[in-house]
């Protein structure tokens, strides 16, 4: 392993600095469409990563993501408009003091979007944590329901039902993908140290990782709080890439999209959940197709919205029935298992001639 | 506050309580036989609502045939999710169950917004429950006194069940253990059929009661009445069904009874059930009439 350590580091600036190339070209070549795809993707990637570090690799069952973006799309919104936009936009309450007159750029405000997460999911991660499996399950989806409720009646801050419209479409390929990058190399690395493993151990039988010297909550808020940065981040992106944000956009909904995509991608595993909210999206986008009308010979059936829900519900409940592990399982990609690929091709496709 | 409006509210919240209780206890049955949280059972009231509101308006029964046809549907409906989703993941980890729950929940809610769309659809009151007594200044809406009456009536029949007949006996063995019960000779995956059964009838009940309360009835209706019932069940204590229906009358009263007090809190009523859950856990997280439960 050590020996590899070199190469597989240049490997891996390799395939950023392929990425980056293909994202260079995608932005000169592909339509506003495909680029809006390619920037939710990130997105996706982003949070799909962030809430598999709780329910995945930590084993927490959580259900709260949405109220994370909610609270990350909301300061990063309310930081980037102008005094001006922001008295427009309010017109049935004012808007309260300091946010009245702050205005930060695009880049601060992502960052404080992220703190002020962490900083709810740290507080939030004590009542959380004391409880476990399904009564977290039902606690988390609670404070989801609670944030998505009191977006709705802190009029002066959140501008209530109402929303706030016209954000700058300042999220683009950079932002999303770059931001995206950073998560993966940071929740890559969190993974992989002690922390990681302590996280995993609290996965695999709590009593005994106690037992171990472990602290279970400590490393449980540690997991929970940096899945709230990187998904207030994520929020902050998302806010300024669709440009308009109300309450109902961040429902239960929103966390059984992540949900779907971690469970597919394979629960534990960060490769998994890359690749799961890769297919989602694009899947999402091709299972468009069944919410069209369609005209087969002479048969027209109408379009029917909503399909593709069910068709992901489906989907879920299947994977659960049939393989439920995923794709990845709880296995990772990595260079060593790769070349190690390459070289057993190698060797089966010389040993048949 | 007046002692008249004080007790028309505590009209109300009884009346509402009555019917979370109703469909806790659904919940709790089903999570005390096999430990697990029916997230489909809110979307199986909303199924219970369409069934009744399809009933009446096209089929064009009388509102007793039709609620009577919707019932037996969604008890048909609780057996066929207990069959083709839950079965096959009963021995899977508890984390699958749950997941296929969160699916089957998220299965009904769009099919019923892909069959019938996304616009709410009026429900009409039949006659008797949509007169309006009076006494003294105090308006009470009959569904407000059959509520109570109808989920007390249940209950006593759903005791009778569980602690005077065979089946309830079998139900209260593979709760306290599956293996052993199967053991025992006895079609344990019949059981759990007939508990999903009896819940979903509750559910059907409740729904129904539900569609009146609030006239209308949308593919989103289940979620609200399903997470609180939750909730009513933990404050009970899971896997007790007195306990679930105490549970809901004192959700439902206390709901009702703070935004009568403070009525600038009205926006945040959906929230209140959350704080209680979240202070219930954490002071007493076997609920009022929980027995400890083994972790």
């Amino acid at each position: 392993m050590e020996k590899h350590h070199r190469r597989n580091q240049l490997l891996t600036l390799a395939a950023v600095a392929l990425l980056f190339t293909l994202l260079y070209l995608a932005s000169r070549y592909l339509s506003d469409y495909q680029v809006r795809i390619l920037n939710n993707t990130a997105i996706f990637v982003v949070l799909a990563v962030s809430y598999n570090l709780i329910n995945g690799i930590t084993g927490q069952f959580s259900l709260e993501p949405n109220a994370f973006v909610a609270i990350g799309a909301y300061t990063s919104a309310l930081l980037t408009l102008s005094p001006a936009e922001k008295q427009l936009s309010f017109i049935i309450e004012p808007i309260i003091w300091p946010l009245s007159v702050i205005q930060v750029s695009f880049i601060w405000s992502l960052l404080a979007a992220g703190i002020v997460t962490a900083f709810f999911g740290f507080l939030m991660g004590f009542p959380v944590f004391r409880v476990r499996g399904d009564y977290l399950a039902i606690v988390t989806l609670g404070f989801g329901e609670v944030v998505r409720v009191v977006a709705n009646n802190l009029q002066r801050i959140t501008n209530g039902p109402l929303g706030l419209k016209a954000l700058h479409n300042y999220t683009n390929l950079w932002w999303a993908w770059g931001f995206a990058v950073v998560t993966l190399f940071f929740i890559i690395r969190l993974v992989a140290s002690s922390y990681g493993l302590a996280m995993k151990a609290v996965r695999e039988d709590e009593v005994a990782a106690e037992a171990m010297g472990i602290n279970a909550f400590r490393t449980k808020l540690l997991a929970f709080t940096t899945s709230a940065f990187f998904e207030g981040v994520a929020g902050g992106l998302l806010a300024h890439l669709i440009t308009t944000i109300s309450p109902t956009l961040f429902t239960f909904f929103l966390t059984f999209n992540l949900l779907i995509i971690i469970v597919a991608g394979g629960l534990g595993s960060t490769t998994g959940a890359v690749i799961g909210a890769a297919l989602f999206s694009f899947g999402g986008e091709w299972l468009r197709a069944v919410e069209e009308p369609m005209t087969i010979g002479s048969l027209h059936i109408p379009g029917i919205p909503g399909m593709r829900m069910v068709v992901f519900s489906i989907i879920l409940i299947l994977l659960m029935i049939f393989a439920r592990n995923g794709i990845m399982g709880r296995k990772e990609f990595s260079w060593d298992w790769l070349i190690d690929r390459c070289r057993l091709a190698r060797v089966i496709r010389g040993g048949g001639k | 506050m007046n002692f008249q409006l004080f007790c028309q509210q505590l009209i109300n919240g009884i009346s509402l309580g009555s019917l979370y209780g109703l469909i806790a206890v659904g919940y709790t049955m089903v999570y005390g036989i096999i430990r697990l949280i029916n997230f489909a059972h809110g979307d199986v009231v909303m199924m219970s609502c369409y069934f009744a509101y399809f009933g009446i308006l096209m089929f064009r029964m009388p509102w007793w045939l039709s609620f009577l046809v919707a019932t037996i549907l969604t008890t048909l409906l609780g057996v066929v999710i207990d069959r083709g989703a839950y079965r096959p993941v009963r021995n899977a980890p508890r984390i699958s169950a749950l997941i296929t729950a969160i699916g089957v929940s998220f299965l009904l809610e769009n099919l019923a917004l892909v069959m019938w769309g996304g616009r709410p659809k009026p429900f009409t009151r039949p006659e008797m429950f949509a007169k309006v007594y009076t006494v003294g200044d105090v308006r009470i809406l009959a569904l407000s006194i059959w509520t109570p009456a109808i989920t007390l009536l249940l209950l006593l029949g759903m005791l009778f069940v569980i602690h005077r007949t065979r089946a309830g006996l079998a139900m209260r063995s593979v709760s306290r253990d599956m293996e052993t019960t199967r053991l025992m000779g006895i079609n344990v995956d019949r059981i759990i059929a007939l508990t999903f059964a009896l819940g979903s009838t509750l559910a059907a009940a409740g729904g129904m009661m539900w569609a009146m309360k609030y006239p209308q009835v949308n593919p989103f209706l289940g979620v609200i009445p399903g997470l609180k019932a939750f909730v009513a069940a933990v404050l009970g204590g899971i896997g007790n069904v007195v306990g679930a229906v105490l549970g809901g009358f004192i959700l439902g009263v206390a709901e009702i009874l703070l935004v009568a007090i403070a009525p600038q809190l009205a926006g945040y009523r959906d929230a209140i059930a959350f704080v209680i859950l979240i202070g219930i856990l954490i002071f007493r997280p076997t609920g009022i009439m929980g027995e400890p439960l083994p972790e």
